[in-house]
């Protein structure tokens, strides 16, 4: 045990699916710690909202008004203030008014890396008196005026004055362009690293939430076809004869009735209310567990006539004793390989159940089928919607490859004949 | 005096271990065949034998590895050659080798045919399929092998069958040894003695200059081989012609093995069925001195601090032991 | 090696032979030649047949076979691969079902219809297989093997010390030190050392029956004579009849008491080893012993293909 357990260890395939395994664990049981809540509570008013970190436009100004301000000057804080504020429309207008103008502007372009050359030439240049072909009717330098105007005011706002209430009494403060409050002052603050979904909930708590009850499916639904196929597979392997006849029938009919039909029909017979998650993985497992049992079966027929067995026999042990004390344990191994495997498509099967919307119907737990198929209904994949479903693509492709890798790590541990 | 068809000269072959350790299981080994004999190698499992019969073919691939000393095939230095060029210029040509299980060796889904036409492709030689197809035809009718068996799947032959297509394939090119690892010994009695017969017949015909034949049956090696040489922990220990080995060993573990022969004739049943107490040493850390020492029943302190050398006493005749022949003579006469 | 060392291992060396010497060849005791047809019967059987069926196919491996085992005999079954001679072992020791015929143990039909009479006849059969490497549990010690045959010879109550005294002896009757055994597990043992470690098992059993399934076929030449002593000390002291089943002719001519040579299935010749060797009747008989490679008779190839 302990030697098996050290060249787990130095088994380089088994020790990245065993940390990877683990960062998924992790993330499945810490991040809710941090972030308490309802993964599905619905904080948005507006669908798909992007990632990144929200700040109340209110609160930030609250806290301006309680004096809590620190002042910082950076070179580049009026370009990047004109970044935000000048549109790609406005930058498109101001070169094309250069160029009239007969400005070179071949140089420049609309990026922020050349909004500075662009400021400094259009206020070399901007004369509103000055006749410019194409830019002579009233609406058009109307328009120029105001775009400059925006820009100045981006550029050398000194302040803004807020007015606001205290009382009956207005009060006008002047907040300086070169104040900052630090984020965690502002009374709220929303950090969505993967944005929202359509109904507006926290994609991040969604998917941390939705890791862990795809493992507890997958632990469950693995647990089962590997018990239910380990017993058949004994029994027909050691037992032989009537036994392994009609053990073999039954098994034979799962594999030639898809096993994918036979899950959505089940699932679908179950009806909507009772399709809770462990209904979801009671009915995978059961519906899995034809290929561990002929395995099983086919390593219990290898073992059944070496001649240890029989010693046992002659020595009268008992069936269960000869089963569990002389053949289990020469394909443990097996097993514990059999049921990584089992766990790995327990997690793809439901994936692929709840893509179809035959999912778990539950408002209390999300899944990783079930936000894909909730990305897939409001489109988030036509729309470019991408942290709606890749995070949870990547989660599920990461899951089953880590559990592959354990897999063929512990075949190398196991199988010495596969190894270096 | 005949041509010398194989000249080894201390030859020694190592494993390497997982772990890293050598295993010199081919221990400074020297011998010669002349042409038109054959030599058979005895001894327990383990002892090195097999890996002999690989070391000979001057292929070597990991776990095996080559040492030291000189393989000479009729005159050829064959040691010491690129791998590529002794599969292409050696093996089946000069050298031949079956091993144990050859007959489980053939790909069921090809003809018999096919497997003959792989060897002389493999060795670029100018001849078309009709003249592959001949040549095959004239060989096995030669060797009193059914030529319609070329057009059959190894599967469709019985186990001695298609150990005895076996060996006609991979003699085809008149190698100048033949090296053959127990190519009998998963066949039943009366398959062993067709596949002894061809091989036989093979040497009297010339199709194979000389042959090494290993097995542990020692009743077998007697009748098929001209002389006999016992192998112990990766070293010689005893050379002789096949009768004198038989009927008058001189080593104490020569002597153990042939006491060991059970055959069903007259006076087996008198026989004193003699043991070997103890395993052979361990060859990761050979002992110092002789390797048999631990179990032998003559051993002396002096056994246990030098290695004794490989003597000849008298003509073909070697062995390695610290006492002289005569003193062991006399000792084996007072034991019977 | 430093001087001590070297005395030491020659001081252990000559133990070892000084073991050997005592049993130095094998020993038939007075059991050699015996004539045990008035020994009292200990398992026969008639018409033992069997018949396996796979698909469509139906195999005769065991054809209506009679035999006579009596008690302290040492009884020789001959026959080549796919003769069924493993089949009718695993019949005689109980483990499969004859289709047809009847097998009698001390002269009453043996009946193993429940579990609890099978264990009663496998008190008084046991046997010893081929292949030492695949004969014991590798995830068991060597001490719980020997635990086990005390226990299944009801002597679960004995104390611990009395247990290990049990142990010791079985294990120097096999020439092995249960010291030096004792937690290691039976794969760090040589082939032959396991062999007679099984050997040790019987002699805890002490049945009246042992089958010894080709036990010395996978073992070296050297080893063999061990093995085989030890098989014919124990027979001699506890007057065990012991079937020994082999595809080595001059092993069984030189081992047994009376020799039976099966061929498809069925007995083509038995009797004495004498008679039955050296003046076989049957052809069968005739073409194996003319086939195998003799030493002191010429071998003639020209007889075949």
């Amino acid at each position: 045990m302990k030697n098996i357990l050290k060249s787990c260890l130095h088994s380089p395939r088994f020790m990245t699916g065993f940390i990877l395994f683990i960062i998924l664990l992790g993330i499945a049981l810490f991040y809710p710690l941090f972030h308490p809540g309802n993964p599905l509570q619905m904080i948005g008013q507006n669908s798909f909202v992007e990632p990144g970190t929200y700040l109340s436009l209110y609160d930030a100004n609250t806290v301006n008004l309680n004096g809590k301000t620190s002042t910082f000057i950076m070179d580049d804080a009026a370009v990047n203030r004109a970044d935000s504020n000048i549109s790609e429309a406005d930058r498109q207008t101001m070169l094309a008014y250069l160029a009239a103008a007969g400005v070179d502007v071949s140089h420049l372009d609309t990026s922020h890396e050349n909004l500075d050359s662009l400021v400094t030439l259009w206020q070399e240049n901007y004369d509103s008196s000055k006749k410019v072909e194409g830019y002579t009717t009233s609406a058009k330098k109307r328009d120029l005026r105001t775009l400059n105007s925006r820009l100045l005011a981006a550029l050398n706002a000194g302040e803004q004055t807020l007015l606001t209430k205290n009382g009956d009494e207005e009060v006008r403060t002047a907040v300086a362009n070169n104040a900052y409050v630090r984020s965690n002052q502002v009374a709220n603050v929303i950090n969505l690293p993967l944005g929202t979904d359509n109904f507006g909930r926290d994609m991040m708590k969604e998917l941390a939430a939705a890791i862990g009850t795809s493992l507890i499916i997958g632990l469950i639904a693995g647990t089962i076809a590997t018990i239910l196929g380990l017993v058949i597979g004994l029994l027909s392997g050691y037992l032989g004869g009537i036994v392994d006849d009609i053990l073999m029938f039954v098994c034979n009919v799962f594999t030639v009735i898809p096993g994918f039909v036979l899950l959505i029909l089940i699932y679908y017979s179950v009806g909507q209310e009772a399709r809770g998650v462990t209904t979801c993985a009671i009915v995978i497992g059961i519906t899995s567990w034809v290929w561990t049992a002929r395995s099983v079966r086919s390593q219990v027929i290898s073992l059944r006539n070496r001649d240890h067995v029989n010693l046992s026999k002659l020595s009268g042990h008992s069936l269960v004793r000869i089963i569990v004390t002389d053949i289990l344990p020469y394909i443990a191994s097996y097993v514990v390989m059999a049921f990584i495997l089992q766990v790995s498509s327990g997690i793809l099967a439901e994936a692929q159940l709840s893509l179809l919307g035959l999912g778990p119907k539950t408002t209390t737990t999300p899944t990783l089928g079930l936000m894909m198929n909730w990305a897939m209904l409001y489109n988030a994949h036509t729309q470019g919607y991408w942290w709606a479903y890749f995070p949870v693509i990547a989660v599920i492709a990461l899951t089953s490859f880590s559990l592959n890798l354990m897999n063929t790590g512990l075949d190398q541990v196991f199988n010495p004949t596969l190894r270096d | 005096m005949a041509k010398k068809m194989l000249e080894v000269s201390e030859l020694t072959t190592k494993y390497i271990t997982r772990t890293g350790e050598n295993v010199y299981s081919v221990d400074h080994v020297s011998l010669t065949i002349e042409e038109g004999k054959s030599l058979g190698i005895a001894g327990e499992s383990g002892c090195g034998k097999s890996t002999l019969a690989l070391s000979l073919m001057g292929y070597y691939f990991a776990p095996l590895h080559y040492t030291s000393g000189t393989i000479v095939v009729d005159g050829k230095d064959i040691t010491g050659l690129d791998p590529d060029v002794v599969r292409k210029t050696v093996l089946g040509t000069d050298v031949a080798y079956i091993p144990q299980a050859a007959m489980n060796a053939l790909n069921p889904t090809r003809k018999v045919g096919k497997f003959i036409e792989d060897v002389i492709r493999a060795h670029e030689l100018p001849m078309d399929k009709k003249q592959i197809r001949e040549m095959a035809e004239q060989r096995f009718a030669l060797l009193g092998l059914p030529v319609d068996s070329l057009d059959k799947h190894s599967v469709e032959l019985s186990g001695g069958m298609r150990q005895r297509v076996v060996i006609a394939v991979s003699t085809i090119l008149n190698p100048k040894v033949l090296i053959a690892d127990e190519p009998s010994s998963a066949l039943d009695v009366t398959s062993q003695k067709m596949v002894i017969k061809m091989m036989k017949d093979m040497m009297a015909k010339g199709l194979v200059k000389s042959m090494i034949f290993i097995t542990h049956e020692l009743p077998l090696l007697y009748n098929v081989t001209d002389d006999i040489m016992v192998m112990y922990a990766g070293q010689i220990v005893e050379r002789g012609t096949a009768h004198e080995m038989v009927f008058d060993p001189v080593h104490p573990y020569s002597r153990g093995l042939m006491r060991s022969i059970l055959v069903p004739e007259e006076g087996t049943r008198d026989v004193k069925l003699t043991a070997i107490p103890g395993t052979p040493p361990n060859l990761k850390h050979p002992p110092a001195g002789c390797r048999f020492a631990e179990r032998c029943r003559y051993a002396t302190p002096a056994c246990r601090y030098n290695q004794p050398p490989l003597l000849e006493f008298a003509e073909g005749r070697s062995y390695r032991c610290m006492h002289s022949v005569d003193h062991l003579k006399e000792v084996y006469e007072g034991e019977d | 090696m430093k001087t001590e060392e070297i005395n030491e291992a020659i001081q252990e060396t000559d133990a070892a032979i000084q073991e050997a010497d005592s049993r130095e060849s094998v020993t038939f005791g007075a059991n050699r030649n015996k004539d045990f047809s008035k020994e009292p019967m200990c398992l026969s059987g008639r018409g033992v047949t069997r018949v396996f069926h796979t698909g469509k196919i139906t195999t005769v491996a065991v054809d209506h076979v009679d035999f006579d085992f009596h008690r302290g005999e040492l009884i020789s079954i001959v026959g080549e691969s796919g003769s069924g001679k493993t089949t009718l072992s695993k019949m005689l020791l109980g483990l499969l079902d004859p289709t047809e015929g009847e097998i009698s143990y001390m002269g009453k039909p043996r009946d193993i219809s429940t579990r609890a009479k099978k264990k009663e006849y496998w008190q008084g059969i046991q046997a010893i297989f081929q292949d030492p490497f695949s004969s014991y549990n590798v995830f068991h010690k060597i001490d719980s093997v020997l635990l086990d045959c005390i226990n299944m010879r009801g002597d679960k109550n004995l104390s611990k010390e009395e247990k290990h005294a049990l142990m010791t002896e079985a294990c120097s009757f096999v020439n092995l030190k249960f010291a030096e055994l004792t937690n290691k597990y039976p794969f760090e043992l040589s082939g032959g050392q396991m062999q007679r470690l099984m050997i040790a098992r019987i002699f805890l059993l002490k049945p009246t029956i042992l089958l010894a399934d080709e036990p010395t076929s996978m073992i070296d030449a050297c080893s063999r004579a061990t093995i085989l002593d030890m098989l014919l000390k124990l027979r001699d002291e506890t007057g065990m009849t012991v079937i020994f089943i082999t595809h080595d002719i001059g092993l069984a001519y030189y081992i047994s008491d009376s020799v039976y040579i099966m061929e498809h299935g069925k007995f083509v010749e038995s009797g004495k080893p004498d008679k039955v060797m050296l003046e076989p009747e049957a052809p069968y008989t005739k073409r194996l012993i003319s086939d195998v490679p003799k030493i002191h008779e010429p071998w003639d190839l020209s007889t075949v293909g």
